[in-house]
């Protein structure tokens, strides 16, 4: 394995040549991972130079899984073992699965995570989009040549918490580092915004192949900001496939007795069938299901139109919805933009013609728009950042809120609020003397906890005992820029601070993603001491790196004597990564951390001073936009008469 | 180091922290800008390589500029925010005396509503959005007053009386909500004032 070079401050490679991060769009049917080479963003082949990576895990008695193609092919035959659709399963335990327990997957009776059982045990659908994501990263390193700093990941806009926890998990267990989840349409959104240097409110119509996003969006001076965002987690062209070998089956006279392969060839026929029709106007269906079991029948588009019009409608009325909840009209859109295979059918195109009345955009290819749009994110992110990028400010897809006396939800953040947030509320106590509470965290828009999905419970402890409603509880929730929540509880009125107990009700706890890492180390044949030093080495180098080009740019925030312990720091540092201690590596770089705190916090608020700053300017051209714009001010103001 | 400086200052007030003065009256566009620049300083992305330190504070800088920006952006939540700086809080939960006069008023619309929602009089609602909407226009109006332009020594006084102005607007704004989505659902639903405060023990 190659680590990473560290050098004497000042002499550093490029650190741009250092920092590759690539966008990996994880899909339902099939996954791709796209990189920025020399300014440009594209999707990175495999061997074979095929850029779309099936969605699939075939896990065999012995050897590494098989991941993509060769599995999907072997989805029919060997139903059990074969994994598709993993994406469905994120972040979901047995008793949330609906129309998922139709998948042909021998599900475990077990509590937490769903499992599946397979060739080579039980496997969650973390581990499967581990095997996913590793087979990603290897190409992105092969073809890169260098070993990656991390990943921007995407996820549908409505994925609520657990399924962006569980694909975070994923993430660390394939043992990449996510810099970021970004929402499916947004990427999409960068994808096209920075193509074409596009401004207004735009709409991104995704249809994949398990999930539907919808997201309206702004693109104002570099800024997109997520007005609205909706959509359906289970609805995909998957559906569709199943709509139209539903029909078939009918129409053949065949009823639920078809068994698992024979179901799988009936699924396989109508996808075909669906793919073709992007094209004719008729495709004949032929399948052989069994003995006396036969399928033969022509399909026109408009009789695949009529047997799947509940699910375009569907995906209408939701887009109809946000673009409500956004306040705005069709006619306010500047543009639609297609995302995802689906929505190359006819008759999806045509439902979003009709109802926005013009075309949508289709210039990139619906499959790599969104892998590319992550990929300049992630570019950006890597540290390759420059003052005129543009900046996501995303929002929550949906409200969080607590459990009260009924069951009963108390919103706490509604849906489309922009991340970060933090909101805290007041709560009290019950009964007399009452010294814990139970607090219920749920996701979701209906008013009883019963009708939203549950995200963890807390228990609160050590509350004095007082008489009912006189203590004063402030629960707190804390939503970070990946969309993921953190909770905490405080009893207020005594200065009393009492302990919160996290218990996800879902998601993998650290142990389990420890073992799982190990697991990963063993196949990998690589020693976890090793692995530990190069992981220490690498953050000093970042910590070192960090460091230096805020020396370079903020030096004179500090007095000479904390600039020398500053410099004296980090060349012990420097000093101390060479040797292979890695205790005493992070030691070191805790050391420079700790020193660099405070100046940490004066660069922030300089950056605020800056930023402020800036703003007078653009003022003063407001106030007399025709006497004093300059180039300078009409460029930061262009909206501006 | 000089802990004096060593903290960020998350106790300055959103006015302050937006560069814009303390006043009711406020030009949304720039609110927005200002907004959108802030978080182009501030935000987690911008730090995504940096140091634990940088991302944790890049983290609570952005969640207050993204709270000042809510607060500051929506008239009613601004102007509870205003009395408050000037030691008039709303207490909405406690305090919900209200004038006789605007409890008859609002009975009144909630009749309208629900008789014109029933009888799927469209122009009658529509009359009643124009009435609200009239409502609203003249509260905000009166809030600016007791807000802006207010000598020193009348500050607090016209302070607790814009809170007053404040629980009204509260009222018509909880009002709007159910006549904007339900005039297009067609359903007649009763509005939900008392929520619990209690979790569940």
């Amino acid at each position: 394995m190659a680590l990473l070079q560290i050098s004497e401050p000042g002499q550093s490679p490029d650190p741009h040549q250092l920092r590759v991060a690539v966008g990996i769009d994880l899909g339902t049917t099939h996954s791709l991972v796209a990189v920025v080479r020399s300014g440009v963003a594209e999707c990175l082949p495999d061997a074979q130079g095929r850029v779309l990576l099936p969605s699939a895990v075939r896990y065999l008695p012995q050897g590494e899984p098989v991941v993509g193609g060769d599995a999907l092919a072997a989805k029919v035959d060997d139903p059990h073992n074969t994994i598709v659709s993993a994406k469905r399963l994120m972040g979901r335990s047995l008793a949330d699965l609906g129309t998922e327990l139709h998948l042909p997957y021998r599900f475990a009776d077990q509590p937490g995570v769903v499992a599946m059982r397979t060739a080579q045990g039980l496997k969650t659908p973390i581990d499967v989009s581990a095997d996913i994501l590793r087979v990603l990263k290897q190409r992105a390193e092969t073809a890169l040549g260098t070993e990656l700093v991390g990943a921007v990941i995407t996820v549908p806009a409505y994925f609520d918490d657990a399924q962006r926890q569980a694909t975070k998990d994923a993430a660390r267990v394939a043992g990449l580092s996510v810099l970021r989840l970004i929402n499916e349409p947004t990427a999409a959104a960068v994808a096209y915004g920075l193509d074409q240097a596009a401004e207004g409110v735009y709409t991104v119509y995704d249809l994949g192949g398990g999930t539907f996003d919808v997201s309206v969006l702004r693109l104002t001076q570099g800024v997109f900001e997520v007005m609205a965002t909706g959509g359906d987690t289970a609805l995909g062209g998957d559906d569709y496939d199943r709509a139209l070998a539903s029909a078939l089956a009918q129409h053949a006279g065949l009823g639920e007795e078809l068994d698992a392969p024979a179901h799988s060839r009936l699924l396989q026929a109508a996808r075909s069938a669906k793919e073709f029709l992007s094209d004719r106007p008729t495709v004949r269906v032929q399948a052989e299901l069994g003995p006396g079991r036969r399928i033969d029948q022509t399909v026109s588009r408009e009789a695949f139109a009529g047997c799947t019009q509940a699910l375009t409608q569907r995906t209408v009325t939701l887009l109809a919805q946000v673009l409500a909840d956004a306040q705005v009209a069709p006619e306010d859109i500047a543009g639609i933009v297609l995302v995802g295979g689906s929505t190359r059918m006819p008759v999806v195109r045509e439902a979003v013609r009709r109802y926005f009345g013009r075309e949508p955009l289709v210039n990139l290819n619906p499959d790599e728009i969104v892998a590319i749009g992550a990929a300049r994110q992630a570019h950006a992110l890597a540290g390759n950042h420059r003052d005129d990028d543009p900046l996501l400010l995303d929002v929550i897809p949906l409200s969080l809120g607590l459990e009260t006396m009924g069951g009963l939800v108390e919103r706490i953040i509604p849906r489309n609020t922009t991340i970060p947030t933090a909101r805290a509320q007041e709560f009290t106590t019950f009964k007399d003397g009452q010294t814990a509470m139970s607090i219920h965290v749920v996701q979701g828009e209906r008013e009883l906890v019963a009708d939203c999905r549950s995200l963890a419970r807390f228990e609160l402890r050590g509350i004095p005992p007082m008489t009912a409603g006189a203590a004063r509880i402030l629960v707190t929730f804390q939503v970070d820029a990946d969309g993921l929540l953190e909770v905490s509880a405080r009893e207020q009125s005594t200065g009393v601070q009492a302990q919160v107990e996290v218990k996800p009700s879902y998601g993998l706890s650290d142990t389990q993603i420890a073992d799982m890492l190990q697991a990963g180390f063993a196949t990998a044949d690589q020693d976890a001491a090793q692995r530990a030093l190069h992981e220490e080495r690498v953050d000093a180098e970042r910590m070192l790196d960090a460091t230096r080009s805020a020396m370079q740019a903020d030096a004179d925030l500090l007095r000479a004597d904390e600039r020398e312990q500053i410099h004296a720091a980090m060349a012990a540092l420097t000093q101390i990564a060479r040797g292979d201690e890695h205790l005493a590596i992070r030691a070191a770089t805790e050391h420079l951390a700790h020193l660099t705190e405070p100046f940490a916090a004066q660069r922030m608020n300089r950056s605020i001073r800056t930023a402020l700053a800036g703003r007078s300017i653009s003022s003063l051209a407001d106030a007399a936009p025709a006497a004093t714009a300059t180039a300078a001010t009409t460029a930061t103001n262009p909206s501006e008469p | 180091m000089p802990q004096a400086q060593s903290h960020a200052d998350f106790t300055q007030d959103h006015f302050t922290l937006f560069g814009l003065p303390q006043r009711f009256a406020l030009d949304g566009a720039v609110l927005t800008q200002v907004w959108r620049q802030l978080q182009g300083a501030v935000h987690p992305d911008r730090f995504a390589g940096a140091t634990a330190t940088d991302k944790r504070l890049a983290m609570q800088w952005s969640t207050q500029v993204n709270t000042a920006y809510r607060t500051l952006k929506d008239p009613q939540l601004r102007a509870a925010y205003l009395c408050e700086l000037r030691g008039a809080p709303i207490h909405a939960e406690r305090n919900t005396a209200m004038p006789a006069a605007f409890l008859m008023q609002q009975m009144q619309w909630r009749e309208t509503l629900d008789e014109a929602r029933g009888a799927g009089d469209t122009a009658g609602m529509h009359d009643l959005l124009q009435t609200v909407e009239q409502a609203r226009c003249q509260v905000l109006e009166r809030l600016a007053t007791l807000l802006d332009g207010v000598p020193q020594d009348e500050q607090e006084r016209c302070a607790l009386e814009a809170a007053d102005q404040v629980r009204v607007l509260m009222f018509i704004d909880r009002f709007r909500q159910d006549l904007g989505p339900l005039a297009m659902r067609g359903a007649s639903q009763a509005s939900h004032p008392a929520k619990p405060t209690h979790p569940a023990a």
